[in-house]
């Protein structure tokens, strides 16, 4: 550098620091805390962030882990090129193992698992709907995959909008309610973290506006908000093919400035909830909807199959009620779509055949042929050591998952007991609440109870589903039959059971397991207390399109190894059929060939277990 | 250089290396200073956020977007936005407003100098910004950029906001030839990208929500490619507004109250063929000069296009003959044209032989 050159550098920065000479040559005080807060926020940020590469180079991108068992977000689209292993370093300069838990293509979200420890450092979650445009906020992860040496990028920005709608790319990725950002995402960003200026979890980064700039940043990138991504979690570690929400009716923005339903199906359970043309809706899931486009970015963020809350008004009137969501895609809707996107094979060329003389033709210019339009991902074997970890089964990212979930949902049901051996004839003696005395009796054939309204019969050999009484309750008996088989033979033998994911509870506000029981005709959804593990709410759907029976259980008494409901609390659709108020449940074990050695044989055919309740409630 | 750390010239201790290292320690501590403003920032953004609208109007076809960028400067409805493509049609004229009112817009007026143009809309008490308060800024003031870039916003959400810096205050025709722009005069470029679709005639301001000024139209430099982020200053445009909002220099045409002279100018007594007047605006193009005539004498091309008459905006071509039908024959008539990316004065004046025949 010339001694010219320098001397202008020098008088151009000696301008450019004019105007504050002379003040004092000190950094003040407060830049320099802020500068502080700043490098402690990265430092705090930094050890969780994760770059992700796909075996044989074929890509990668970023991702966050969120537990300390190794549970860490990306992007669907970072881990589709690499199959069900990938694997991923970290700012402590060590490369891990990952396999693919669950994803969710709507929303662009993935859940992988990194292997080997349980003392992963782990990303804090903040609350995205406390942030606003013009705070702070950093982005780290594998621009352009720079970080072949495992130190991730950071990138610092404001927030430049919030509940942002990106309109689905293709035919899939919608992002709803997302964060827009100035700090720097470019390709290889996606799926790693954005934090707020403490240094806390608010997005993953996922997209951005180019156009006509090319593939690079132009200040307008995307953060999936990690409240979308919380009401997903429970999805994602069911390792399945997660889809979003729909309520079966549309809204639009009136020219009064209200939001009114224009379309809805009679076969939607917002239909059945009382959902009618022209209501002006208040809010969604407890978030106040003042346009069109506000209902469908609260939408966005909810997983199919939640029940949520909706206000609406008519005549001058507030509705409250619960809406049961169906999924954007129906049935195998969702499976096509993600197989659409790959092409179909080509024919293998014959010999003879004008495009085999094509193919020679290209080689003898020198010329490859044209690689595929979309990179396919390359099978890749499953490393060995990986292998336990990976099922593959249609519907499922990766199925592993959803049988470890489900285990562990029935072991902390059952407490690692095993399925209740009694199951000979159940009696179940007590009240109904305000109308009388009731008796239920569920024998391996049949079901019978005797309300204050009379006496009904369920006949398990016939088919379930067309017997739903008492009249009221949707099927109140059997559900029980369902109730009383998931006691006792468990999800191994049930039928198909499939963990879901989590869930929320009317009027609760929490989440809990979910497992989906299928029993011939008959489907049951089982909601578990995530800490105590008790079954909390049986809903019993003997068709898809109608409102199922549901059992809130209650006072949960454990007397002789068996943890029993003495408190079931019935609804049906609008109404309620009443609250079940159990003074005595007697358990009958049914006479085996397999009888306990120890035990001594009995007299009667039936040993009886009886537990005896006050009658009161909890 | 590359790969060379630039703390290099640190290393020879001279005394102009020393002053150097001073100077950088100042802008060091530029950057930093605006995180003192850490709590503030949201709720500077949440004031200036209302002041800049979302403008629809003509375009959609071939990656023209038919949207862009503007900003309220009166609180009956004002707004400046850039002179655009997007404004080609009252009829298809729409400002919405952050919390998602919608209204059609009227065209005040537009100077062709500075490629801007304002607009009004049927509002009072709107927030907005006063031109009178807007500042100025100096290499290394941190600034927010404030568009509807890339359409993100829509309905009642509000505009989309990045940050940055001045990286240099310079003349547009330090780099003529480059970039294609009427406006030649002094603008601040900044490192905040904000030369995307649809980002022209959103607002520049200071960290403290402070217009400083008027983000322009995209350009490239046709021969690197490089997109330029730049705004044109307040104090470039101030004036301009508010004669326009004022009602100095409207088109004439609307006007109809002067009195016409009784032997006025025309296009062809100039010796002027304009193009084929087919569009309801159609701008007066020149197509042909007629050999000999006046308009030879002065100079006008083919394929120039006529901004003034005698300082008063002639935006089409119906425009124009009405402004030269207020102009006595035996009187000049000084044109202001734009040639290429030239603006060019030119005066018209007629023999007697032409003004008698």
């Amino acid at each position: 550098m010339n001694s010219i050159l320098l001397k202008r550098l020098a008088m151009g920065a000696a301008v450019i620091g004019s105007a504050v000479w002379g003040r004092s040559a000190e950094i003040p005080e407060a830049v320099r805390k802020a500068e502080e807060a700043r490098i402690a926020a990265v430092a705090k940020a930094m050890p969780a962030a994760v770059c992700v590469f796909a075996k044989g180079g074929q890509g990668g991108g970023s991702g966050v882990v969120v537990t300390p068992d190794g549970y860490a977000l990306t992007n669907y689209h970072v881990v589709r090129p690499c199959g069900m292993t990938m694997q991923c370093s970290m700012p402590d300069g060590r490369l891990y193992d990952a396999v693919l838990v669950g994803v969710d293509p709507v929303g662009d979200v993935a859940l992988i698992k990194l292997m080997g420890r349980d003392d992963f450092p782990v990303a804090e979650l903040g609350d995205s709907d406390t942030v606003r445009v013009g705070d702070w906020c950093f982005a780290i992860g594998n621009p352009f995959l720079l970080a072949t040496d495992f130190q991730p990028t950071v990138t610092y920005g404001i927030v430049s909008g919030v509940h942002r709608y990106q309109y689905p790319a293709g035919t899939l990725l919608e992002y709803a309610d997302c964060i827009q950002t100035d700090a720097a995402i470019n390709p290889g960003n996606s799926g790693g973290p954005l934090f707020d200026a403490q240094g806390r979890l608010i997005g993953i980064n996922g997209r951005g506006s180019f156009e006509k700039r090319g593939r690079v940043n132009v200040g307008v990138g995307y953060a999936i908000s990690i409240n979308q991504i919380k009401n997903f979690m429970g999805y994602l570690r069911s390792g399945r093919i997660v889809d979003h929400a729909t309520l079966g009716a549309t809204v639009a923005t009136s020219s009064d400035g209200t939001v009114r339903v224009t379309d809805i199906l009679e076969s939607s359970d917002a239909y059945r909830r009382g959902l009618r043309y022209d209501d002006e809706v208040l809010s969604l899931a407890g978030r106040a909807v003042d346009s069109a486009n506000v209902f469908k970015n609260i939408l966005g963020t909810l997983p199919k199959g939640w029940r949520v809350p909706l206000r609406f008004r008519r005549d001058q009137q507030t509705h409250s009620i619960f809406v049961r969501l169906a999924g954007v895609h129906a049935g195998n809707e969702l499976l096509e779509k993600l197989q659409g996107r790959r092409r179909p094979p080509r024919p293998q060329p014959q010999p003879g055949d004008p495009q085999d003389k094509d193919k020679k033709d290209r080689e003898k210019n020198g010329r490859p042929p044209a690689p595929p339009m979309h990179p396919q991902p390359k099978q890749t074997p499953i490393p060995k050591h990986l292998a336990r970890f990976v099922k593959k089964r249609k519907g499922f990212a990766n199925y592993y998952f959803n049988v470890l979930n489900r285990d562990r949902v029935w072991s902390a049901f059952r407490k690692k007991k095993g399925p209740v051996e009694q199951t000979g004839k159940w009696e179940l003696r007590g009240k109904q609440e305000g109308a009388g005395e009731v008796v239920i009796t569920l024998t391996a054939d049949q079901i019978t109870g005797t309300f204050p309204q009379g006496r009904f019969l369920v006949d398990l050999s016939k088919d379930w589903d067309g017997q739903l009484g008492p009249a009221g309750s949707g099927g109140l008996l059997t559900a029980l039959a369902c109730w009383k088989r998931w006691l006792t033979v468990g999800p191994k033998a049930y039928g198909e059971v499939v963990y879901i994911g989590t869930c929320p509870i009317p009027g609760r506000d929490r989440l809990f397991d979910v497992l989906h029981a299928t029993y011939g005709t008959v489907d049951t959804r089982l909601y578990f207390d995530p800490d105590s593990g008790d079954l909390v709410l049986l809903e019993m759907y003997p068709d898809a399109n109608v409102d199922p029976c549901e059992i809130y259980f209650g006072d949960y008494r454990d007397v002789d190894g068996v943890s029993l409901p003495f408190r079931m609390d019935v609804r049906f659709g609008n109404g309620k059929f009443g609250v079940l108020v159990w003074e005595k449940v007697t358990l009958g074990r049914l006479q085996s060939a397999r009888v306990d050695p120890k035990e001594r044989p009995v007299a009667e055919s039936v040993k009886q277990t009886s537990i005896f309740g006050s009658g009161g409630h909890a | 250089m590359i790969g060379r750390p630039w703390t290099v010239p640190v290393v020879s201790r001279t005394p102009e290396a020393l002053l150097a290292l001073v100077g950088c320690l100042f802008v060091l501590a530029a950057p930093l200073s605006a995180q003192t403003n850490l709590r503030s920032l949201a709720a500077v953004v949440s004031e200036v956020q209302p002041k800049v609208v979302k403008i629809y109007g003509s375009g959609g076809l071939r990656g023209l977007e038919a949207y862009q960028s503007g900003i309220l400067v009166s609180a009956e409805g004002h707004v400046v936005t850039v002179w655009s493509y997007v404004l080609d049609s009252e009829e298809f004229l729409f400002v919405v407003l952050d919390d998602g009112q919608r209204f059609p817009a009227k065209i005040v007026n537009h100077d062709p100098r500075l490629e801007i143009a304002v607009l009004k809309i049927d509002g009072h008490d709107l927030p907005h910004f006063d031109l009178d308060k807007g500042v100025s800024l100096e290499v290394g003031n941190g600034v927010l950029a404030f568009s509807n870039l890339f359409g993100v916003a829509t309905g009642a959400e509000p505009v989309s906001v990045l940050h940055g810096r001045v990286s240099a205050t310079t003349k547009l025709t330090a780099r003529r030839g480059a970039f294609e722009t009427v406006y030649k005069g002094p603008v601040y470029v900044v490192d905040a990208m904000t030369n995307n679709p649809g980002a022209a005639g959103g607002a520049l301001t200071d960290v403290r929500g402070r217009l400083a000024g008027l983000l322009g139209k995209e350009l490239r430099n046709a021969l690197t490619n490089v997109w330029l982020n730049y705004a044109i200053p307040v104090d470039q445009w101030r004036q301009s507004v508010q004669d326009m909002i004022a009602g100095k220099n409207p088109p004439r045409i609307a006007n109809a109250s002067t009195q016409k002279p009784e032997r006025p100018h025309t296009v062809e007594r100039l010796g002027i063929l304009l193009v084929p007047d087919v569009l309801a605006k159609t701008p007066p193009f020149v197509d042909q000069v007629e050999p000999g005539s006046a308009a030879e004498r002065a100079g006008l091309q083919p394929d120039d296009l006529i901004l003034f008459v005698d300082g008063n905006v002639a935006d089409s071509i119906e425009a124009l003959r009405e402004e030269l039908s207020y102009i006595d024959r035996i009187d000049p008539v000084s044109l202001t044209i734009q040639r290429g990316d030239e603006l060019l004065e030119i005066e018209l004046k007629l023999t007697p032989t032409e003004a008698d025949r």
